[in-house]
């Protein structure tokens, strides 16, 4: 019996009986890593001992009559933005190369208490910057329904990973769209919760405004037991919301949109959205239409300029948030011989460490941030992140989610993109404004695009804390295509050939 | 004594969103602490000419009277307990240290030679 295809409720059900043991499981997955990762190139890091070790404890609390979480025995794949103490942490940064953190993130914690196995670290965009995986130090990950396309990004390690069968589950981190866009274009779901809602202690700091942790799975149902796993209030991260987590697995299940309103909203189409992707959307939207929903069109009028608001929000925050890497306490530190000042050894540590999005990115945002124009750019940032929040209000006082396509295109060619980041960034473009107004977003898979046959995502958003819905929404559009494909989406994937057997 | 977090050139010019200049683009190299080679400098000046350009686009829309948002949610004060926690020991807070001596961070020296 494989448990490779399995989903991670499946997976959950075979270990809870006693069917499968999370060694077996975790001996598996393992087995298909070896097989397929050398052409995905997905994880930076997987320590097979280490793997079974913590599938073997697993297996003895289990032994030891230990109530697990629900998704106890279950395998993920862990971003490399998260500090895990037994398990190197880069960002995928030379500047964090080989960094073994001295303690565990919250959401890392989190995962073993409740019995996951983690499988190893994925690769992503240098400090989770950019949309393509291209910008990571140890080379790109590879989309696995193409492999001469990206698989998204930041989080492009972790959806390769999933997509390819490497994983059942994997953690993401959305600043910008950094697992929801990575999801649609592997035909994965992804979730970004609403802000607060998933701790960020321990999670390497970009825009600490704007990160947000969450789950990538091949179902919602999946998506929503691993966003339950590790959401909740924490102590330890000062905008972490202390509420009770949103029933998103009880919405998962429920999957109907009887009655609900759904607003479709105007500005995301046309110019620059390529006509498969618009294709699928229409589709998705009148699917919706014929299980029970109402919809409208809504007009948010200022999200055309929320790409602008967030390439001055984030690099300002990147910048300051980059400076703690400095050569002087942990991480990179190049030209010390002695003479040198550690002013100017920091120069030429962060010069060395750092890659050219992260270079670009920390210059953008010092110069937003300078005296004299900081009015001029953050400071009108922030009125139009203002102006983005109010649409959205205004937006959810007459539906109760919004759809869009999750990106404008499919997956785009490894390279195509990779030294012109204007281009890079538009890939970002419908789900920037979710992280500007912290609200609740998921990206769950609606077809194919005719003329590439690459995965389309469909995007629902909710209010701040209306998590549920956006499962809901997903969980509805999910089970109608999958009855109306004969099966999920990624069944039509291409094999990949497994070099190793 | 110029203070040394302003950018070059005139604010005006630059808010309208004309090109950056290389002057400009190594003055920021150095207030983010990153010692940039001369072809790295020429590059990041046009790439950075056009981001700048296009994100300038944020003044179209936001008017006076607009108050900012700095976080998507409220933000309050947290407090806790002031209780003693098991924190790191040297060894590991040392662990990954470029240098160290003494159970200390070494760094190299922090003034100029003429200081």
């Amino acid at each position: 019996m494989s448990t490779i295809k399995k989903t991670a409720a499946e997976l959950a059900e075979l270990f809870a009986s006693g069917e499968a043991s999370a060694e077996e499981i975790a001996r598996e997955h393992l087995g298909r890593i070896r097989a397929v990762d050398g052409d995905v190139k997905a994880f930076l890091h997987v320590d097979e001992d280490n793997v079974l070790a913590q599938a073997q404890a697993v297996d003895a609390r289990r032994a030891a009559g230990e109530r697990l979480g629900p998704l106890a025995g279950v395998p993920i794949a862990h971003k490399d933005v998260f500090t895990t103490k037994d398990m190197p942490t880069t960002c995928s940064s030379k500047i964090l190369e080989g960094w073994q953190p001295p303690y565990d993130a919250t959401i890392t914690a989190r995962l073993r208490e409740a019995g996951l196995v983690i499988l190893g670290k994925t690769n992503m965009d240098e400090f989770a910057m950019g949309s393509s995986t291209e910008n990571s130090a140890f080379g790109p990950t590879h989309n696995p329904w193409d492999l001469t396309k990206i698989p998204g990004g930041s989080s492009g390690g972790s959806s390769a990973a999933v997509a390819s069968y490497q994983a059942p589950l994997a953690t993401g981190t959305d600043t910008g769209g950094s697992i929801r866009q990575p999801a649609a274009v592997t035909g994965l779901v992804g979730m970004k919760p609403t802000y607060g809602g998933s701790s960020r202690y321990g999670v390497v700091a970009f825009a600490s405004s704007l990160d947000t942790p969450g789950p990538m799975a091949r179902t919602v149902l999946d998506a929503a037991l691993l966003h339950e796993a590790f959401s909740g209030h924490d102590p330890m991260d000062s905008t972490s919301i202390d509420r009770p987590v949103p029933p998103v697995v009880e919405a998962a299940r429920r999957a109907d949109v009887e009655g609900l309103r759904i607003g479709v909203v105007k500005e995301f189409g046309g110019d620059g959205y390529q006509p498969g992707v618009l294709a699928r959307f229409r589709e998705a939207v009148e699917l919706l239409e014929s299980l029970g929903a109402k919809v409208v069109e809504v007009s948010c009028p200022h999200f055309g300029h929320a790409l602008p608001a967030y390439y001055l929000i984030a690099p300002s925050e990147c910048s300051s948030n980059l400076a703690r890497f400095d050569a002087m306490r942990y991480g990179l530190r190049v030209g010390d011989d002695g003479t040198r000042s550690a002013e100017e050894v920091m120069a030429l540590t962060r010069a060395e460490g750092f890659g050219p999005e992260v270079k670009r990115r920390i210059m953008l945002g010092t110069y937003a941030l300078s005296s004299g124009y900081y009015d001029a750019y953050y400071g009108k940032a922030q009125q139009v992140r203002t102006l983005i929040a109010r649409d959205f209000d205004a937006a959810f006082e007459q539906v109760d989610v919004l759809v869009s396509p999750t990106t404008p295109t499919t997956a785009f060619p490894i390279g195509e993109r990779a030294d012109d980041p204007m281009a890079m960034y538009l890939a970002d473009l419908c789900t920037i404004p979710s992280n500007l107004a912290g609200n609740a977003a998921i990206s769950v898979p609606c077809g194919l695009a005719d003329e590439d046959r690459l995965p389309v995502g469909l995007q629902v958003m909710a209010p701040v804390l209306a998590d549920d819905r956006t499962y809901r929404v997903a969980a509805a559009v999910e089970r109608a295509l999958q009855d109306r494909w004969g099966g999920p989406l990624l069944a039509q994937a291409p094999d990949l050939t497994e070099a190793v057997k | 004594m110029p203070d040394e977090h302003a950018a070059t050139g005139s604010a005006e010019e630059r808010a309208s969103g004309g090109a950056i200049t290389r002057d400009e683009v190594a003055h920021l190299a150095r207030l983010s602490r990153l010692a940039l080679r001369e072809d790295e400098l020429d590059h990041l000046a046009g790439q950075l000419g056009d981001i700048i350009s296009a994100v300038a686009r944020v003044q179209e829309v936001a008017a006076q009277d607009i108050p900012p948002t700095s976080h998507a949610l409220p933000l309050t004060n947290v407090f806790r307990t002031d209780e003693v926690r098991p924190g790191l020991t040297p060894e590991q807070a040392l662990a990954a240290a470029p240098a160290a001596e003494q159970q200390r961070f070494k760094v190299p020296r922090i003034l100029d030679e003429e200081a």
